[in-house]
């Protein structure tokens, strides 16, 4: 998998400690290893980590292995990219999406 | 970047003809926005492919036809392209980010995407119990009751997935028959789990923060009834993905590409292959057919 340093793996466990209380905004892109849209947003995920490092956490949640998260935020679709900042959800995108579009939300808050 | 061959698609169609070219050893890369395998990626099992008779999952059936393109040689570069233009030697590629590429031919194998309707909620409340994938998202409704719209091959298979988590699968169709082919028909009819409501549409979505009810209408007498489901699945058709070179080539009323029966589109050196074309029936058996056939038509072009 992912040798990628900027990535970040949560689980249900450091959710609030890595995401609530980051410093800076992250953006978690809920997964499965069942969903195949998952693996086209993947790549393009793990690169905006390396680009926007420093600047917007950027995280993966296997929602197989952590439903409380997933269920706490009502992600009821994957690929789910939910982007929170202090603590709050502010906004999402469903779907696998041309990374210019995952930009475009990142750039709101960078 | 300038090759002799860009193949636009690492569906079924595009490895395919990656593969037939690459053996041909022609300058050939192909271009995927994500990971290689289309819209099978997205479907559980495959049951129709030749040679498979034992069902495979869509995914693993993906990676063989990546791996085995990539046996041959295939250079698979992750890009998106958004839009295609003539150029002085061929075609002009331009990415996301700016860049461009340059070849000599182009083979498109793009696609084709799940129709959305658009009706009132749809769209606010996809990942909110709204969905185009069962597979991606039928674990989120275990034993809760859920709506599958439309009725042909897509959507009566997916109903039929979706009743191994859903305690019940309203199958929501406008016509008083299923288009579907009768080997799923007969599956649909004796499941249980499966109510098929005929001659009815979906008219909104309701919910708040998530799915709640679908309101769907009666085609013969205009009657509303409200449907208490926490997941809308909707399988109503495909779209073209053609966007990058819409006014480019020639397509039909939708948007598909029209080749003729070499592949070729309207523009000289461009082949088209799998759903982006306009014809009747789009499986992977008909995609990887037609993205040798391209392949084979884009060496003759370029050799010619």
């Amino acid at each position: 998998m992912s040798k990628n340093e900027h990535l970040y793996h949560v689980s249900d466990a450091d959710f609030e400690q890595a995401i609530l209380k980051s410093d800076v905004p992250a953006l978690v892109d809920f997964w499965a290893p069942w969903c195949g849209p998952c693996r086209t947003v993947g790549p393009v995920v793990e690169e905006l980590a390396t680009e926007y490092a420093g600047k917007v956490k950027i995280a993966k949640l296997n929602v197989d292995e952590n439903k409380d998260t997933a269920a706490k935020y009502g992600v009821r679709g994957i690929p789910t990219l939910m982007l929170f900042n202090n603590g709050q959800p502010v906004d999402q995108i469903v779907g696998a999406v041309p990374k210019s579009r995952i930009k475009e939300l990142l750039d709101k808050v960078s | 970047m300038d090759t002799d061959l860009a193949i636009l698609g690492g569906g079924p169609a595009g490895l395919t003809a990656g593969m037939y070219a690459a053996r041909a050893r022609i300058r050939v890369a192909l271009l995927e926005k994500g990971q290689p395998g289309g819209q099978i990626a997205a479907t559980e099992i495959v049951d129709n492919y030749p040679g498979f008779e034992e069902p495979i999952l869509g995914w693993e059936l993906a990676q063989k036809m990546e791996a085995h393109a990539r046996k041959f040689g295939l250079e698979v570069v992750p890009v998106d392209v958004t839009r295609v233009s003539v150029a002085e030697g061929g075609f002009q590629l331009t990415l996301d980010s700016g860049e461009t590429y340059t070849c000599r031919a182009l083979i498109l194998a793009t696609g084709a995407s799940p129709v959305k309707l658009g009706i009132p909620g749809e769209l606010q409340l996809v990942g909110r119990g709204v969905s185009y994938c069962a597979v991606c998202d039928g674990p989120f409704f275990r034993d809760q009751e859920i709506a599958v719209v439309g009725g042909g091959d897509s959507a009566v298979e997916e109903a039929l997935y979706l009743t191994r988590f859903a305690s019940k699968v309203h199958l929501i169709h406008r016509r008083d028959e299923l288009r579907a082919i009768k080997d799923i028909q007969e599956k649909a009819f004796a499941e249980p789990r499966i109510q098929i409501h005929w001659n009815h549409v979906p008219v909104a979505v309701v919910g708040n923060k998530e799915v709640e009810s679908l309101v769907i209408r009666s085609v013969i007498n205009g009657s509303e009834q409200i449907l208490r489901v926490s997941g809308v699945f909707f399988y109503v058709g495909l779209r073209p993905n053609s966007e990058s070179f819409r006014d480019l080539v020639r397509t039909d009323e939708w948007g598909f590409v029209v080749t003729d029966a070499q592949m070729a589109c309207s523009v000289p050196g461009i082949f088209a292959a799998g759903d982006i074309r306009s014809k009747m029936l789009r499986q992977i058996a008909t995609a990887v057919g037609e993205g040798a056939l391209a392949a084979y038509s884009a060496q003759h072009y370029l050799e010619g």
